[in-house]
């Protein structure tokens, strides 16, 4: 389990850069991953007192704060509304909804798990990070790089958006042996495959809405997979078409509501 | 450090460790009824109310808390003792380890949505999980249940 010698609640943003800048000190989210990790750290940074857990809708996007709980973005009328009810169905498998209360969106970012449905989702949404020194990245960038020491504020989604996400799981609430998120927009449909089990990756995008089955064949067959406890490269690899297929079919089904 | 916050309606201080969880300052404060089952944030027998919401007592940080209200079951007998019923009732339970944790969740999901369906039941108490009494009397008791929170009767 992690151990910690010091508590800091930061009172603002710089305060938690300047001691996040130190190797010794680490940033606490919702503390679900982390205090599994077996870290030994001098100082956890709690960012709980920054403001950081709003969501808050502008004229031409979602801008969502780094410490907002998967929960809030599952049960958020307007975001779900906006994005087809993406939000509601990709995040309630995680574990269970107690989890959810407590998991935010910028540790689940900034981990860039293999695993994520919340990267998949994000990166089909066309997010953007916005970083506390650096400013905005587009997440397809920021999901390629190595943890830096820069704090995450906000998730930025631009609307005029429909998204869908498709999973495969051995067990209902385990983490997804692959999953498979769609958007359409006026760039056309954009798919992300995640557990392959590497990270989320855009594996196509520009496609017509209603491209046939052979398109999906052909992805899967340019995409890179691998094999772990949970499936083999081969299962993936078979299972990749069908699940591109009906997460572009549940797409343009919002997208025509 | 020290911190106070506010458990079962009553202002407390605990002395707590940086990197201690909820779950080791609510047994220490003698709140028995929260149980740790696999401390990776699977199985919810760690399930206690901050703020109203259901959170898993064993991953949030104890300093966290400073400032912000606790509930567990001891602060919820009276309710504690309907839902219990409504579980004895249908024989939902064997060890009843999983109760507690099982329960708060419960009643988190009367607060949010008491006219749950049995996939909105199943769904929302995902993250609980029983290793002897198997679901379907849970969720028998748990319909039943609601259905006294709402003034119901549900088959
Ligand atoms: C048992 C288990 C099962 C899971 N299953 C799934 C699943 O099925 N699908 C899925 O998508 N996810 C799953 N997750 C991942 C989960 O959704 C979260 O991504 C994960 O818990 C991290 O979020 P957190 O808020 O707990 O972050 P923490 O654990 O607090 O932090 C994680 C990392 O992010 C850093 N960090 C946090 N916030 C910031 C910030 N604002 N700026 C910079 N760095 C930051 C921390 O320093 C740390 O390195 C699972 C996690 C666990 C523990
Ligand atoms: S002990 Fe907390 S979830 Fe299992
Ligand atoms: S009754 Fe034994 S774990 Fe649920």
């Amino acid at each position: 389990m992690a151990k910690y010698k010091n508590y800091v609640v930061a009172q603002s943003l710089e305060e938690a850069y300047a001691l996040n800048a130190k190797k010794s000190s680490v940033i606490v989210a919702g503390n679900m991953w982390l205090r599994m990790c077996g870290l030994n750290k001098q100082t956890a940074i709690d960012l709980s007192a920054l403001g950081l857990d709003r969501i808050e809708e502008t004229e031409d996007a979602f801008v969502i704060g780094s410490m907002a709980v998967l929960r809030s973005l599952e049960t958020h009328e307007a975001l779900n509304a906006a994005f087809g009810g993406v939000f509601r169905d990709a995040l309630a498998p995680i574990v269970g909804t107690q989890f959810r209360n407590t998991a935010t969106v910028g540790g689940s970012v900034y981990s860039r798990f293999g695993f994520s449905d919340v990267s998949a989702l994000l990166l089909a949404l066309h997010a953007q990070v916005l970083l506390y020194k650096r400013g905005a990245v587009s997440l397809s960038d920021y999901q390629k790089e190595t943890w830096d020491r820069d704090i995450i504020t906000h998730i930025r989604i631009p609307k005029g958006q429909r998204a869908a996400v498709r999973s495969v799981r051995v067990s209902e609430t385990d983490i997804p042996v692959l999953v498979c998120a769609a958007s359409v927009s006026g760039e056309g449909l954009r798919l992300v495959l995640g557990a392959r089990p590497a990270r989320a990756q855009i594996v196509a995008e520009h496609l017509a809405p209603d491209c046939g089955e052979e398109t999906f064949e052909e992805i899967a067959a340019k995409t890179a997979f691998g094999g772990n406890l949970r499936a083999s490269e081969a299962y993936r690899r078979k299972i990749a078409p069908v699940l591109m297929m009906r997460a572009a079919k549940a797409c343009r089904e919002v997208a025509q509501k | 450090m020290n911190i106070e916050f506010v458990l079962n309606g009553r202002r407390v201080s605990a002395a707590a460790d940086a990197d201690d969880s909820l779950y080791k300052v609510l047994r220490g404060l003698g709140m028995y009824s929260v149980k740790c089952g696999c401390e990776t944030t699977n199985c919810g027998l760690c399930t206690v109310h901050m703020d109203g919401r259901a959170v898993l007592s064993c991953s949030v940080p104890a300093a966290r808390c400073a400032g912000h209200e606790i509930t567990t079951l001891e602060g919820m007998q009276e309710e504690a003792r309907r839902l219990g019923a409504c579980l004895a009732g249908e024989g939902a339970e064997q060890c009843g380890y999983c109760a507690p944790g099982l329960m708060m969740n419960v009643f988190a999901l009367a607060k949010e949505n008491p006219h749950a369906t049995d996939a909105e039941i199943d769904a929302f108490l995902a993250g609980n999980l029983c290793r002897c009494s198997g679901y379907v009397s849970q969720r028998k008791a748990i319909k039943t249940y609601l259905g006294m929170v709402c003034g119901e009767v549900r088959a």
